[in-house]
């Protein structure tokens, strides 16, 4: 059960590479792998609370309101995110900045409260939240970890090969860029090639 | 008033810190509506409209309500909720005042609620001015907001040229798409950072 949920969320419904959402952190943060584990770690901590509370709260409220409800609820787990970054790990939220309060506008987020915890019970929604959490987590490492060799020469802030003097174009935003298109294009490739073979 | 800083902010905010290519803010809108050349104007004009009112309006929230009252935790919730029903007010002002207006940017406006750089200029300008190395002022805020907003909207629409072209042209199966969307949203980023030599110091993302 639990492997299944984990595995539709890190490999068919893969916010990134599969529905292509929540693209601003991962190309802005997506720059030393520890930012990523960071960035990860609040997406899933926001994502699995705010799920719980909408599926928990979802027949109270009206149709009509339901978004403005759905974005204050994520805000304030947002906020309490953030409170907590800010106290137990002050130089990640420094180097993370302004993308800790935007996780409130991830599209990831919203868009699971609307199409999942709205009309799931709240085990169900709960699951879905860390799933998807984690595919987004997990692709941010992927992402965050070939930055990191490519632009600075270096993984978990130790360095990797010795003398190889690294690209700096990955560690800014074109790399970001990059590092996406190239990822993508990998998981459309191996997608073409399995559905060829089926056929 | 300092005319210079206002320069300033308006050369950074467009070319330098270009919000969506230095920035790397509102790409779900950036990569979505950047199809056709037609709705990403569209797109852009009704950024620029929404990020200057609610420029405006969260600065004075933030100057008159949420720092005299020692409020400033609930910063977050307080401008999502401020955007979310300024856009919403937009677009029922629009609809009833101006519905010529409204059928060209009406389509736009449910989509820049969750457009995370409307919120990203709002909280830029409760921090410190990189340029003055004080806090934001009213009209810098102002300026701030619109200027980022056609930053916004020149990457927007240098972008949807580049795609229409893209259509016709032959892609190598596994690029199709999204990826060859990105890799020219590099290479217009990497063009972008000639820019830093116009000489302003640059600033970073907080």
């Amino acid at each position: 059960m639990i492997s299944e949920e984990l595995k539709r969320g890190i490999v068919s419904e893969n916010p990134i590479f599969a529905l292509a959402l929540g693209l601003c952190p991962a190309v802005a943060i997506s720059t030393s792998v520890i930012n990523a584990f960071g960035m990860g770690a609040a997406v899933i901590f926001v994502l699995t609370g705010s799920n719980i509370i909408i599926s928990f709260v979802r027949k109270w409220v009206p149709d009509k309101v339901r978004i403005p409800c759905f974005i204050t609820i994520i805000a304030t787990f947002v906020t309490i995110a953030d409170l907590l970054m800010k106290a137990y790990a002050p130089l990640l939220n420094r180097q993370l900045g302004i993308f800790v309060p935007l996780i409130v506008v991830n599209c990831i987020i919203l868009a699971r409260a609307e199409s999942y915890a709205s009309q799931n019970n709240v085990r169900k929604s709960a699951l879905d939240g860390i799933a998807i959490g984690c595919g987004f987590a997990l692709s941010l490492v992927v992402i965050a970890a070939v930055r990191e060799v490519l632009g600075s020469n270096r993984l978990f802030g130790l360095t990797v090969v010795p003398g190889f003097r690294p690209m700096l174009v990955f560690a800014i935003a074109p790399g970001g860029f990059f590092t996406i298109a190239a990822l993508l294009a990998l998981v459309n490739y191996r997608r073409l090639k399995k559905d060829k073979n089926n056929l | 008033m300092n005319v210079a800083s206002l320069i300033q902010i308006s050369v950074g905010a467009i070319l330098i810190n270009n919000i969506v290519l230095a920035r790397m803010l509102g790409l779900c809108p950036f990569l979505g509506v950047s199809k056709k050349l037609s709705s990403a104007f569209g797109m852009g004009m009704a950024v620029i409209f929404v990020m200057g009112i609610a420029s405006v309006l969260t600065w004075c929230v933030d100057a008159f309500v949420l720092v005299p009252y020692d409020l400033s935790y609930l910063q977050t919730i307080i401008f999502i909720l401020v955007i979310a029903s300024l856009v919403q007010m937009v677009e029922m002002v629009l609809q009833k005042f101006s519905p010529v207006l409204y059928e060209s940017l009406g389509i736009y406006l449910p989509l820049i609620t969750t457009n995370c750089a409307v919120l990203a200029v709002a909280l830029i300008n409760t921090r410190v001015n990189p340029y003055t190395g004080r806090g934001f002022t009213f009209l810098e805020a102002f300026v701030n907001g619109i200027m980022s907003g056609i930053g916004f909207t020149v990457a927007l629409v240098l972008m949807a040229g580049i795609r229409e072209k893209l259509d016709l042209a032959h892609v190598w199966k596994p690029l199709e798409g999204l990826p060859i969307a990105f890799i020219s949203a590099g290479l217009i980023a990497l063009a972008f950072l000639g820019f830093i030599g116009l000489g302003f110091s640059p600033a970073s993302g907080g």
